[in-house]
Order: structure tokens, then sequence, then C-alpha cells
């Protein structure tokens, strides 16, 4: 076990560092200079440039910024190019207002796949099983922004509450209750979407994971020896079933920056989706490396804890 | 007749009978027909390939059937089916169905126009990008999964080293030793060759033996190639290098193509280390048939069942992702209309003018759709082991 830690600990360093050299020459290399990003702005002089240069080391031969780059990076000491805030601070903001969006999605999604898979799984080929396959169809199938602006429509028109943003702006004083109220419309919608696509799959697999275990002797002899159906369900069937998702735990943590862009983008959300993507659009080198980098550890993290976790509880499998 | 059925017959004695009753083909298609809602998908994906490719003929062009570009502003978000006020147009402004199918945009252009338009783009993005995937998904898992063992020597990684040093230094324009390193790299692998053949392997002696040392496998470098690749967070990237690149719907396409290979690689990976050490090949390869041609003559076609679906279900992602960033903006240039910027451009108006949200919504929700029920389709009818189950 501590061999294998180890062992996938070095792995993933290497990885990580091969992710970052690739992330810094693709943004790098990519045309058009980050000095010149406002080339018709006036007040945007030849000197300036050359300060901009100077202060961000962008006259340095690539390998030596790449060095400068990530020893800042490490060290906390990076700027954005923007507004010269240090990244870490303004990423660590972000990641707060994501990290709500995360925690309720992910909740929602784990909460409604799981008995909406299992009712799929007991009445195969009934009426509801066959509705709820064609429903997680739409689900993958359906542009998150196509979705989020029905449902808009569905929410603004039908309880004539505001969406957009973290709150409603300029509440100004109202009780307690009233504040929570709103925070938690605001919340609901972009967090439903986000658990979407991820409510469609994961039911999907819980149905198949139901049906393959469901098909086993060791269901067939717990049937055999006269057990109840509920037990046979929940206590032989269910348990069996549940193994991989154990390892699903691991992998929902990089959907904690790649998948919520559109979604923060559309709702007005200060996360670090919409952070990235403003990030890019103004040539951020900094935001955007660093954005990247957290991305990749949170890849690599979430695999080596599905590993883990699945060593944990079944016995059979040895890396 | 009873003649000449006897003569095929004594002709063909034995193969008539062993021969299987139903071709691979026919017993494919019927059943996938059994599966109704596959089926529907295959329809609707015909259908939308139709559409594509005529909506592409009557809006290029020239003097196109349906101009998406031509601008009425008295006519500003008209609503679906309203007919047009033919006394405030000009003739060649006056739309061909004599109805706004789709109704009008905030300049007054015709959706439905700009639909036919955006179509075809949807499709090539798809096709194109998903060939770009497959393919190289292909050459790298089929590499990988046939020279799998076969461990690199230290030459060849020294060679291999310096030639991409050489070649990364070149395009970050450090030219001298870029240019150096590339020739030293590609110099060393033919001396290195050259020596091999003169020398029998076993026979070099001294320092000389480092450089037939076993280093790591290719398989092993693809693998962990595709673990790099696998943790970039793939949106992001795609959206990183389209808005840092100049914006075109080659770009697109080229870049959707190139994050998305990973999936392939390792099932073809995967199926190659099975079909390798199976009799066919292993005759193959004792006929002294090439390597090339054995990996794409005869085990491709055998691992190429999870790569058509994986590949179906990649078009449908393909489209999704095109239309998200063009949603972003950051799709192909305007004026040309995509099925994202349309609803883009409608997303100001969604209580005032839903259908500009709903028209494009709706089409690409119905194509992903076809796309993803014909993959699940193809690979429900492709894997016997899932048709006996369900």
């Amino acid at each position: 076990m501590l061999s294998f830690m180890a062992r996938s600990a070095v792995q993933k360093i290497i990885t990580l560092f091969f992710v970052s050299v690739i992330s810094f020459l693709v943004v790098y290399l990519a045309p058009g200079k980050p000095s010149q990003v406002d080339p018709l702005n006036p007040k945007f002089t030849p000197e300036m440039v050359e300060r901009f240069r100077k202060q961000f080391h962008l006259d340095e031969p690539l390998y030596i910024q790449y060095v400068y780059f990530y020893r800042d990076f490490f060290s906390g000491t990076s700027v954005s190019w923007k507004d010269s805030e240090p990244v870490l601070n303004k990423i660590w903001d972000r990641f707060k207002n994501s990290l709500l969006l995360f925690v309720v999605g992910t909740v929602l999604t784990w909460t409604l796949s799981f008995p909406i898979g299992i009712r799929s799984a007991l009445f195969r080929g009934g009426v509801y099983d066959r509705s709820m396959t064609l429903l997680s169809y739409f689900l993958i199938s359906i542009p998150g922004f196509f979705f989020a602006y029905i449902l808009i429509i569905l929410v603004v028109e039908g309880f004539h509450v505001p969406v957009i943003g973290m709150q409603t702006f300029g509440l100004g004083n109202v009780p307690w209750y009233r504040q929570g109220m709103d925070r938690i419309w605001h919340l609901l919608l972009p967090s439903l979407l986000g658990a979407t696509g991820g409510i469609a799959i994961l039911s999907r697999y819980v149905r198949s994971q139901m049906l393959e275990v469901e098909s086993q002797d060791y269901i067939k002899t717990a049937r055999a020896k006269g057990l109840p159906e509920e037990k046979v369900h929940y206590k032989h069937a269910l348990r069996n079933a549940l193994l991989p998702f154990v390892t699903m735990f691991g992998l929902v943590l990089p959907g904690l920056i790649g998948g919520s862009v559109i979604i923060e983008y559309i709702f007005s959300w200060p996360g670090m989706g919409r952070m990235a993507y403003e990030a890019i659009l103004a040539r951020d080198y900094p935001i955007i490396l660093a954005e990247n980098f957290i991305a990749a550890v949170l890849v690599l993290i979430g695999t080596f804890i599905s590993d883990v976790l699945y060593m944990i509880v079944d016995p059979r499998i040895r890396l | 007749m009873i003649q000449t059925e006897m003569e095929t017959f004594r002709r063909e004695p034995i193969e008539k009978p062993l021969a299987p009753r139903e071709s691979r083909r026919r017993e494919f298609w019927r059943l996938f027909k059994k599966n109704g809602l596959a089926f529907v998908g295959l329809l609707i994906f015909v259908l939308f390939f139709l559409t594509a490719l005529v909506g592409l003929m009557l809006t290029s062009g020239s003097k196109p059937v349906f101009d998406p570009a031509i601008v009425r502003l008295d006519e500003k978000l008209r609503p679906p089916l309203s007919s047009p006020r033919e006394e405030a147009l000009t003739p060649e402004a006056i739309p061909r169905l004599g109805v706004y199918l789709f109704g009008t945009d905030d300049l007054g252009r015709d959706i439905f126009a700009r639909m036919m338009q955006g179509a075809w783009v949807s499709l090539t993005v798809g096709f194109v990008a998903v060939g770009i995937s497959v393919l190289i998904g292909i050459i790298l898992g089929g590499i990988s999964g046939y020279y799998g063992q076969n461990a690199a020597t230290a030459d060849q990684v020294i060679s291999a080293v310096m030639g991409i040093a050489g070649a990364i230094l070149l395009i970050a324009k450090v030219v001298t030793l870029g240019a150096l390193l590339l020739m030293a790299g590609v110099f060393f692998l033919v001396l290195s060759k050259w020596l091999k053949r003169k020398v029998r392997a076993g026979a070099w002696t001294g320092w000389r033996r480092i450089l037939s040392i076993r280093t790591i496998s290719i398989d092993a470098l693809i693998m962990r190639f595709v673990d790099i690749m696998l943790c970039f967070p793939s949106f992001f990237l795609i959206l990183t290098v389209v808005a840092l690149l100049p914006p075109s719907i080659y770009n697109i396409m080229i870049v959707i193509g190139l994050t998305s290979w990973m999936g392939t690689t390792r099932f073809v990976r995967a199926e190659f280390l099975t079909l390798r050490d199976q009799d066919f090949v292993t005759a193959a390869r004792a006929l002294g048939i090439g390597n090339w041609r054995i990996i794409f003559r005869h085990m491709v076609p055998n691992a190429i069942a999870p790569v058509l679906v994986s590949a179906t279900i990649g078009i449908a992602s393909a489209i999704l992702t095109e239309s998200a960033l063009s949603f972003l903006g950051l799709g192909v240039p305007p004026p040309h209309a995509t099925w994202g910027n349309i609803l883009s451009d409608g997303k100001n108006y969604i209580f005032d003018a839903p259908w500009l949200t709903f028209v494009p919504g709706i089409a690409i929700l119905i194509v992903v759709l076809s796309f993803n029920l014909f993959g699940e389709g193809l690979r429900d009818v492709l894997n016997p082991r899932l048709r006996e189950r369900s």
C-alpha cells in the first residue's frame, strides 16, 4: 500500500511537470503578444509596452520565462498582469464561490441518481425505466446553455424571482430569511444545471451496475433461501453494486473547474470558470496557467483518491 | 432447373452448407432495425446530413436561394410563420418561402436561412474533429498495443530526446541550437542503426553496450502521454487554444480533434493487446506480411467496433462543444451563422423573442440526441455479449 502510494506520487509529479510544460508552451507560443493586447488604445505608449515586457520577463528566452513563472507561482508572488493582484488570492476568492456551486451540484447528483437508477433496474423494461432512459438521453444531449435559458424563462416567468448573479443586487436591508431564500434561489439553478449531465450518466451507470449484480448467483441463492425481496435488493445486491461508485468520488473533483465555464458565464457567477474565461480573453497568462495547473492537480488527486479507495473497499485489487 | 442445381451442388459440395446463413451486414441490419430508438437516431442523422448539404448549396454562392445575410431593419424580431410586409421590402429581400418560417432576428435576418447555413458548420465540425481524433487514436493505440512490449533501446531514446528538444527549440525560435540538436538527433539515429547493422547486438563491448540497454517501452511512453493529456480539463483547454488562435472554423475542428483522441487510443490499445496473440495474426506474421499491413488490414477491422461507437458519440460531443464555443463568441467569425451564435445573439431577447433561443437550441438537441441514440444502438448491436443479456 505504502509503496504503491509512493510510486504513484512520483509518477504523478512527473506527469504534473509535463502538464506544466505543455500548458506553458501552448499559452506562450500562441500567436499574438500579451503586451500588445490593446494596440488601438492611445494611452498605450511604446514605453509602457517596454516596461510591461521588462516587468514580466517577456524579453527573456522561453525556458527562463518558464522557470521564472513557476518560481513565482510556487512562492505565491506571481501577480495578475491586468490588475497586479496576487494570483493565488484572486483564485482563492473565486474558488470559494465555485466550491459552493460544486458541492451543491455534487450532492444533487448523488442523491438523485441513485434512487432513479435503482428504480429503473428493479422495474427493468417498464414504463418508468423507458421514460428514464429517454430522459437521460435528453439530458446528455441538451446543450447546457440552451437548458439554462429554458430554466431561466421558467423560473423567472413562473416564480418572479431573479436568478442571475450570486444574490439580488440592491436587496438592501431585509430580514435574514429573505436574504437566505434569495441566496438559495440564486444557487439552485446553476447547481442544478451543473448536475444534469452527472445525473443522467450516473443513473444509467447505477442501473447497469444493479442489473449486472442482480444476475449473479448469490442473488439467486439469497432469493432461494427465502429472503424477502427488499432484503435481496438492498442488502445483497445494492451493497455489491455500490463498489465501483466509491472510486467515482475521486473522479468528480476535476469538475470543479472544467465543467463550469458556460454556467458561470450565463449566471454571472463569480467563480473560477468565469475567471478563466475572462483571463483567456484578456491574455492574462499567469491566471490561465495557474488555473490549468490547479485543474491538473485536481485531476491527479482525484485519480489518486479513487485508486486508494478502490484498494480499501475491494480486497481483491492489488495495484 | 434441377440440372443446374445439381451442377452447382456438385461443383462446391462443402462450401455451401458451411457458409453462414446470413451475411454479417444483413445480420447487423436486422438487429439494428429491431432497436427502435437507434433506428430513429439513424433516420434523423440522415435527414440532418441532407439538410446540411442542401443548406450549403442554397445559402452559398453569389446569389443564394436563401440569403442568410440580408438585413431587413423594418422586419426585426418577427415571430415564426409570420408573413413579411412586402411593401416595405426590396424584391430580393422577400423570403423565398413567402413566410419567415422560423422568424427573424434583431437585424431582421431570416432565421430559417441562417439555420440552413449553420447546419453545415455543425456537420463538418463533428465529422472532421472526430476524424482527426480517431486517426490519431488508431495510430497511437495501434502502435502502443502492437509494439507494446518492445522496449526502446537507449540510443533510440537519446536520439528521440535530442530530436524533440531540437524541434521544440526551433518552434521557440532558438534557431541555431534547435537546428543543431535536431540534426544531431537524426544523425545519431542513423549512426546507431548503421553501427548495429555492422556489429551484431550481442557483440557490443565496453561502453557501447550502454547504448543497447532496454529503457522505457513505446507502450508506456504513449500511455503516459495519454495520462498527461487527460490532466487538462478539455473544455478549458479548447477554450484557451481557440481564443488565442485567430478565429476560424478549421482551428476549432483541429483543436477539438487534437484534444479528444485519448479515449480512442485506450480502446484501440486494449483491443490490440488481445488481438495480437490470436491465431490469425500469428498466421499473418508467419506468412511474412509486414507489420503495417497486419495492423491496418487485419487488426484494425477487428478492433473497429468500439471505435465506431465512441466516434459516433464523439461527433455528438464535438457538435456540443462547437456550439458552446460559438455561444461564447469564440467560434466561426460573424456574419457566418452557426447554431451556437444564433442562440448567442438571441439570448438578449429570451423574453421578447424566445424563438431565437428555441429554434437553434432544439435543433442542436435533436441532432446531438440522434447521434447519441445511434451510437448506443451501434454499441448494442456490435457487442454480442450485451445483445444476449438485454
